[in-house]
């Protein structure tokens, strides 16, 4: 066992504890801290495997911008030191079986099948080699996801303004459930108006 | 024994199907989005690990990762939005009071 794989192994447990502790945990605040712990150990993966442009893609986008993103939320929408509550027994067991057969039957399927790597030689995963190949027009590249991405993104940003936007207006209020309130006296008061213009 | 394909997989099964338990358990919906976002990452460990070990002279599982992180960035946003706007229309993000478009 050498110092290659105890850190494969090291790794392996923090995401799949951290993991678990972020699914059942019922301090909401922990469960996105936890959350933070394996997706750091995802980025310590990808960084193991030699991939480091990606684990360097997972710290900003998942650590520095979904869970930020995740926990400002749970500030905006909970009293965040308030437990959950705890889910049915029912639905816990039955949740519990059917994940654990599925991933013994993934599992063993894994176990089974041969895998056999390509024979040409390897292309360094650098990020010079990333670039060329995204930003290309021939055969292999890239670029018209990269486009359709960027137009992906400015679709959701513009969406997440209109959605999460504080609307004053009275069809808001109706929206909410309840009734909207006319003064009685509203009939009246433009009669005065009236009146007076006249 | 060193690491190879295998192990790396049996880690991103098991971190999917923790996904999976959290998302069918969980009645919260940001806790179920974090179940999600388990999932998800998962997948680009699959993904990565493919092109590592069996498609090295490629670097299009690489591609899909940075999609999926993209589309992943893009999917929390706009769900936390939605689910902002819901606690203000029903002061609960719980998903059993979220009922109204049921019946």
């Amino acid at each position: 066992m050498n110092a290659s794989t105890v850190i494969f192994y090291i790794l392996a447990a923090l995401i799949l504890g951290g993991a678990i502790l972020s699914v059942t945990s019922r301090k909401i605040f922990r469960a996105a801290i936890y959350l933070l712990f394996s997706l750091i150990g995802i980025a310590g993966l990808y960084f193991y495997l030699n991939y480091e442009f990606i684990a360097a893609v997972q710290v900003i986008v998942y650590v520095g911008g979904i869970v930020v993103l995740i926990i400002f939320s749970v500030f905006l929408t909970h009293e965040s030191g308030k437990d959950m509550k705890k889910p049915a027994l029912g639905r816990a067991l039955f949740s519990f079986l059917a994940a654990a057969f599925a991933c013994a039957l993934t599992m063993s399927l894994i176990m089974k099948q041969q895998f056999i790597p390509t024979p040409n030689a390897a292309i360094e995963p650098s990020v010079n080699n990333i670039g060329t190949q995204m930003l290309s027009t021939t055969q292999f590249g890239y670029i018209l996801p990269f486009e359709v991405v960027s137009m992906l993104l400015l679709a959701a940003m513009i969406g997440c303004i209109v959605i999460a936007i504080k609307v004053k207006a009275p069809e808001n209020i109706i929206a909410a459930g309840h009734e909207l309130k006319v003064p009685d006296d509203i009939n009246e008061e433009i009669e005065e108006q009236i009146n007076a213009s006249l | 024994m060193g690491i190879g394909l295998t192990q790396i997989l049996f880690v991103s099964t098991a971190l999917f199907f923790i996904g999976v338990y959290g998302f069918l358990t969980r009645r919260n919906m940001i806790t179920m989005l974090m179940a999600i976002e388990l999932i998800l990452n998962s997948i680009n460990i699959n993904f990565i690990a493919f092109n590592k070990y069996l498609y090295a002279d490629k670097l299009d599982g690489l591609f899909f990762t940075v999609f999926i992180i993209t589309i992943a960035a893009a999917e929390a946003a706009v769900a936390i939005a939605i689910i902002i706007n819901l606690y203000r229309s029903y002061k609960s993000i719980d998903i059993e009071d979220a009922d109204t478009m049921k019946y």
